[in-house]
C-alpha cells in the first residue's frame, strides 16, 4: 500500500499534484470536510437532532466571538437552540452522501448505456444519442425539479426515505448523459479496431471485450467528469433543498439549513444561514479545484 | 555580402527534466537571390531553424546563443515590435499545410490587403489592385472575382498559391518556406515549386527551402545544407552534395533514394535511427551509425571542414591528417 | 440550406410533441384531469359532464390529441393552488421573467467576453489569475447562495438596493415592464446580477478556452509571420474566430438562464414564471407544471432554431454553396 502510494507520488501525476499548491490545499480541505462528515457523531460537539438535548434558552445565540455568544455553541444557535456547528457537520454529511451516491449511480448508468450504444449500434445507438441531445439541451435543474414535483404529486405524504430517493433519482437522471457520450465515443473507436474484431471471431464474449479493452481507455475522462460532477451534484442538491423539494428539515442537508436560516436574515441572525453556506462553498470549491487539476494533469496536450 | 547570416545559433527548450538543446551551433549564409535547401529527417531541426530566423519560436524555446543577421542588421535580439516590422516586410514565410494556414472567416482579398497595408505606404484602393496583381502572378484565374472568395472555395494547390501570394505581398527579400509541397498532391507539387522558384527569381528574393524531399532540392536549389540532430553536417552546392557527398550521412541519404535506372534487389538504408535530442552521443552525433567511424569521432565534435567542393562536419576530412 | 431548415423544424416538432406527451401524462395520471380543468369546486354534474365530453374512456391517442389541441391554444386548465386559469397566470408572469433573463444575459456577455479575452491574451498575469479565481468561485457558489449573500451585503447591511419584488411597473400594451421606471431598475439590479454571475463565469471560461485554442492555430501563426500588428492578430483574426462558437453556445445557454431564473426568483420573490413554477411544484399544482413545461420547451426549441440559423449567417463556410471553382 505504501509502495503503491510512493510509486504514484513519483509518477507524472504525482509530481503534478505535489507541485500544485492549489491541488494540495483543495485535497486537504476536501479531506477534512469528508472526514468530519463521515465521523459526524464523534466530531460534532452536539447532536442537533436529539430533541431531548435542546433547550429554548440556548436559542438564537450568536457565534462564540460575540459578547452574547457561548463557547458551547461556537458558531451560534438557531431559533430552537440547535448548535449551528453541529448542524453544519451533520448537514455536510447528508450533502456529501447524496452527492456521492448520485454521481456513482450516474456513472454506472451512463457508462453502461454508453457501452451499450457504442457496441450494439444501430437504432439503439441512434435513439440513445438523440435522448442525450435532448436531455443536454434542458437544464438539469428543470428536469430535477420536474421529477421532484412529480414525485411529490404522486406520493403526497412522502416518507423521508422516499424524499431522498426522489432527490437522488433526479440528480442521477440529469448526470448520466456526459458519461454515456464519452464512453460511447470510445467504444465506437475500440470496436472498429482489428483486435476487437479478431476477438469476436474467436468467440470472446462482447462483455469481456468491453470490460478489458474499452473500459481502461475511458476511465481517465470519466474520472475527471465524475470529480467535477460531484461538486455539481452537491450544488444541485443544495439548490433543490433550498427550493423546498430536496432533503427534508428532519434530516437537513446544507441546502435545507440555508433555506431555514434565510428567514432569519432580516432579523439579524445571519449565522444561521451563512455558516452552512460557507461549508457548502468550501466543499464545492475544493472538489472543483481537484477536478480542474485532475483534468489538466491527465491532458497530454497541455504538458 | 550575404543577405542572411546565421552564426553559431543555439536554441534551447528549458523543461522539467532539464534543458533540451534543439539546435546546437548552427551556422550558414544565404546570399541575396539564392535558393538554399535545408534537408534532414524529421526532428533534425530544420523547421526550428526557420522559426528562429523569423522570430516565432514557440515558448519556452528561445535563442540561447549565437546570432542571426539580416542585411547586416542583427535580428535575433530585437524587441518584439521591431521584429514584427521585419516579419512580412523583409522575411516572408510559407508553411506546410495550406488548409490550416488561412483564416476560414477572412476572404483572401481582405488578408492580402491587410498584409500590404501593414507594411507598405499605400491606400486601400491601390492595395487591392496590388492584391489582384499578386493573385494573377501566382496563377489564380479570374483574380478580380476570386479575390473576394473564402479559403474553403479553393482547392489545395490554389490555396498554396494564395499562401505564396500572401508571403510575397509585402515584397520581402527572404522567404522561409517550410515544407511548402509536402501536404499537396504529387501532381501539384511540381507546379507550386516551379511557381515559387520563378516568382522569387523575378523579385530577387532569396529562399530558404526546408524539405525532406531530395527531388525538390535537386530541381530548385543553388546550395544545400544537410541537418542532423540539431546540427549542420554538410553544406555546399547542390550538384556536389547530390553527386559527390563528403559526409557519411549525406552519402547514406543519397544512397537511399531509389534509382530507377539501375537494377537493385534491396533498398539501401542507414542502420539505426537519429538520436533523440535528449540522448545525443558525445563527439560527432552520427558516430553510432557511421560505417567509417574511428576513435576521434566519439570524442570530439567536428566543425564544418572543407571537403572538396562542400564543407562537411566530419573528421575524415581533417587537414591535420588525424584520420586513419 | 432549405433542406437544413426543414430538417431542424421537423426535429423541433418531434421534441415538442414528446414534451407535450410528458405534460399530458402528468395531466391525466397524476391527479384528476377534471379537477385540473374545472377547478376544485365543481359540482358532480359538471364533473361527469366534462368526463364524458373529454371522453376519458376513449383511447389514449384521442385524449392526447385533445390535449394537444388545447395546449396549442394555451388552454391548460385551472391552477389548483390559485383557482385562476393557468394561461392567465403565466401571461401575467411572463414579462417579469423575460426581462430578468435578458438583462442578466446582457450583463453576462458584456462583462464575461472582455474578461475571457483578457485572460487568454494576458495569460499568467495577476489580473487574469484573479479572473480565473472569480470564475472558480462562480462555479462553486450556487446561485441561491450568491443571491442571499448579495441581499445580506447590499440590502440588509448597506441598504443600497431592495431585496424583493419588482418595484413600479408600467403597462406597455399587454406587457408589464419594470425597465421604464427608476424604481424598476433599482429592483432588477440584485436579481439580474445574481442570475448573471453563473452565466458570466461560463462565458468567461469558454471565451478564454476558445481563444487559447485559436491562438495556437496555423493561421494565427501565419498571420504573425506576415508581420501583422498584435491588434490585427488578436482582435481581428483571433477574436472573430473565437466569437463564432461562443455566440452560438451562449445562445443555447440563454435557455438555461430562464431555468435558473427559478432560483433567483425564489430568493428575491421576483413575480415571474419561475416563482410560479416552484410554488406549483411545492403544491403539486399539476396544470401549472404542465403548462410551464410546454412553454419552456417551446422557448428552448425556438432559441435552438435561431442559434442554428445564426451559424449560417456568421460562418461563410456554411453560407456559400460549393460553386467555387478549382
Amino acid at each position: 500500500m505504501i509502495v503503491t502510494l510512493k510509486r504514484w507520488l513519483d509518477s507524472d501525476i504525482g509530481y503534478s499534484f505535489r507541485s500544485s499548491p492549489t491541488a494540495l490545499v483543495a485535497a486537504l480541505i476536501a479531506f477534512i470536510c469528508g472526514f468530519a462528515a463521515l465521523f459526524a457523531p464523534w466530531v460534532a460537539p452536539h447532536n442537533p437532532f436529539d430533541l431531548a438535548t435542546l433547550e429554548l434558552a440556548n436559542a438564537r445565540l450568536p457565534p462564540a466571538w460575540y459578547a452574547e455568544g457561548s463557547k458551547a455553541f461556537l458558531l451560534g444557535s438557531d431559533d430552537q437552540g440547535r448548535d449551528i456547528l453541529s448542524a453544519v457537520i451533520y448537514g455536510a454529511r447528508i450533502s456529501l452522501a447524496v452527492g456521492l451516491v448520485s454521481v456513482v449511480l450516474s456513472v454506472l448508468v451512463g457508462v453502461t448505456l454508453g457501452l451499450l450504444a457504442g457496441y450494439v449500434g444501430g437504432w439503439v445507438d441512434a435513439f440513445l444519442m438523440r435522448l442525450c441531445d435532448v436531455m443536454l439541451s434542458f437544464p438539469a435543474i428543470l428536469v430535477a425539479l420536474l421529477i421532484a414535483g412529480v414525485g411529490r404529486a404522486l406520493f403526497p405524504n412522502a416518507h423521508e426515505t422516499l424524499a431522498f430517493g426522489v432527490l437522488i433519482l433526479s440528480i442521477t437522471l440529469t448526470g448520466w448523459v456526459q458519461y454515456a457520450r464519452t464512453v460511447r465515443g470510445s467504444t465506437l473507436v475500440e470496436r472498429n479496431k482489428e483486435y476487437v474484431q479478431a476477438a469476436r471471431v474467436t468467440g470472446v464474449s462482447s462483455l469481456r471485450i468491453m470490460r478489458r479493452h474499452v473500459l481502461p481507455n475511458v476511465l481517465g475522462p470519466v474520472l475527471v467528469l465524475a470529480t467535477i460532477q460531484v461538486a455539481t451534484a452537491i450544488i444541485t442538491e443544495a439548490t433543490l433543498s433550498f427550493l423546498g423539494v430536496g432533503a427534508p428539515p428532519t434530516s437537513p442537508s446544507l441546502g435545507t439549513l440555508i433555506r431555514i436560516g434565510n428567514d432569519y436574515l432580516f432579523s439579524g441572525e445571519w449565522w444561521i444561514t451563512i455558516f452552512p453556506g460557507v461549508m457548502l462553498v468550501l466543499i464545492a470549491l475544493s472538489v472543483n479545484l481537484l477536478g480542474d487539476w485532475l483534468r489538466d494533469a491527465l491532458n497530454p496536450r497541455l504538458r | 555580402m550575404s543577405l542572411l547570416r546565421v552564426e553559431h545559433l543555439v536554441v534551447e527548450f528549458p523543461g522539467r527534466r532539464g534543458t533540451l538543446r534543439a539546435l546546437d551551433d548552427v551556422s550558414f549564409d544565404i546570399a541575396p537571390g539564392e535558393i538554399l535547401g535545408v534537408v534532414g529527417e524529421s526532428g533534425a531541426g530544420k523547421s526550428l531553424t526557420g522559426a528562429a530566423i523569423i522570430g516565432l519560436l514557440e515558448p519556452p524555446g528561445h535563442v540561447a546563443g549565437g546570432a542571426i543577421h539580416l542585411d547586416g542588421q542583427r535580428i535575433d535580439k530585437l524587441p518584439p515590435e521591431q521584429m514584427r516590422k521585419i516579419r512580412g516586410r523583409k522575411i516572408g514565410a510559407i508553411f506546410q499545410d495550406p488548409l490550416t494556414s488561412l483564416n476560414p472567416l477572412y476572404s483572401i482579398g481582405r488578408m492580402l490587403v491587410e498584409t500590404i497595408m501593414t507594411h507598405l505606404p499605400v491606400g486601400a484602393a491601390e492595395a487591392r489592385q496590388r492584391a489582384i496583381q499578386l493573385l494573377k502572378d501566382t496563377g489564380i484565374p479570374a483574380a478580380e472575382e476570386r479575390i473576394d472568395h473564402y479559403p474553403h472555395q479553393f482547392s489545395g494547390g490554389m490555396r498554396q498559391r494564395v499562401v505564396i501570394a500572401l508571403a510575397l505581398a509585402a515584397e520581402p527579400q527572404l522567404i522561409v518556406a517550410d515544407e511548402p509541397t509536402t501536404a499537396l498532391d504529387v501532381s501539384i507539387q511540381a507546379q507550386i515549386i516551379t511557381l515559387l522558384q520563378r516568382l522569387c527569381k523575378e523579385r530577387g528574393a532569396a529562399v530558404m527551402l526546408i524539405t525532406h524531399d531530395m527531388g525538390v532540392i535537386a530541381e530548385t536549389c543553388d546550395r544545400v545544407a544537410v541537418m542532423y540532430a540539431g546540427r549542420i553536417v554538410e553544406i555546399g552546392p547542390v550538384h556536389e552534395i547530390i553527386n559527390q557527398p563528403s559526409h557519411p550521412y549525406t552519402r547514406g541519404l543519397m544512397a537511399c533514394i531509389p534509382d530507377m535506372s539501375r537494377e537493385r534487389d534491396l533498398l539501401h538504408q542507414i542502420d539505426g535511427a537519429m538520436p533523440r535530442l535528449t540522448a545525443i552521443p558525445p563527439g560527432c552525433a552520427f558516430n553510432p551509425r557511421c560505417e567509417q567511424v574511428f576513435e576521434r569521432c566519439r570524442q570530439d565534435r567536428p566543425e564544418l571542414l572543407a571537403a572538396g567542393a562542400t564543407r562537411a562536419a566530419c573528421w575524415l576530412h581533417a587537414q591535420d591528417g588525424a584520420a586513419p | 440550406m432549405l433542406a437544413f431548415i426543414l430538417r431542424r423544424l421537423v426535429q423541433a416538432l418531434i421534441v415538442m410533441v414528446a414534451v407535450a406527451l410528458i405534460a399530458f401524462m402528468l395531466f391525466q395520471y397524476v391527479g384528476d384531469p377534471v379537477v385540473f380543468l374545472l377547478g376544485q369546486d365543481t359540482t358532480p354534474e359538471e364533473a361527469s359532464a366534462l368526463r364524458t365530453a373529454l371522453g376519458l374512456d376513449r383511447p389514449f391517442f384521442i385524449q392526447f390529441w385533445h390535449f394537444l389541441g388545447n395546449a396549442v391554444q394555451g388552454e391548460f386548465g385551472i391552477s389548483l393552488r390559485q383557482g385562476i386559469k393557468v394561461s392567465q397566470l403565466i401571461a401575467e408572469r411572463f414579462p417579469a421573467t423575460i426581462e430578468l433573463a435578458l438583462v442578466a444575459a446582457l450583463l453576462a456577455l458584456v462583462i464575461g467576453v472582455p474578461m475571457g479575452v483578457y485572460a487568454a491574451l494576458r495569460r499568467g498575469s495577476f489580473l487574469s489569475q484573479v479572473f480565473m479565481t472569480i470564475s472558480l468561485l462562480g462555479v462553486s457558489l450556487p446561485t441561491f447562495l450568491i443571491g442571499i449573500l448579495l441581499i445580506l451585503v447590499f440590502a440588509v447591511h448597506l441598504g443600497w438596493f431592495p431585496s424583493f419584488g419588482r418595484g413600479t411597473v408600467v403597462q406597455v400594451g399587454g406587457w408589464s415592464t419594470g425597465l421604464l421606471t427608476a424604481k424598476g431598475w433599482h429592483h432588477i439590479v440584485l436579481p439580474a446580477v445574481t442570475l448573471a454571475i453563473f452565466q458570466l463565469t461560463l462565458i468567461m471560461r469558454l471565451v478564454r478556452a476558445e481563444m487559447l485554442e485559436v491562438l495556437r492555430t496555423d493561421y494565427i501563426k501565419f498571420a504573425r509571420a506576415r508581420g501583422l500588428t498584435d491588434r490585427a492578430v488578436h482582435f481581428g483574426h483571433a477574436l472573430k474566430n473565437t466569437l463564432v462558437p461562443v455566440i452560438t453556445i451562449t445562445g443555447l445557454q440563454l435557455g438555461g438562464l430562464i431555468a435558473f431564473a427559478i432560483i433567483t426568483e425564489t430568493v428575491f420573490q421576483w413575480p415571474g414564471m419561475g416563482l410560479l413554477f416552484i410554488q406549483a411544484v411545492n403544491f403539486a399544482d399539476v396544470p401549472v407544471m404542465a403548462a410551464y413545461l410546454c412553454l419552456i420547451a417551446l422557448i428552448f426549441v425556438v432559441i435552438n432554431l435561431i442559434v442554428d440559423l445564426l451559424y449560417f449567417v456568421v460562418d461563410p463556410r456554411l453560407r456559400i454553396d460549393r460553386a467555387g471553382g478549382h
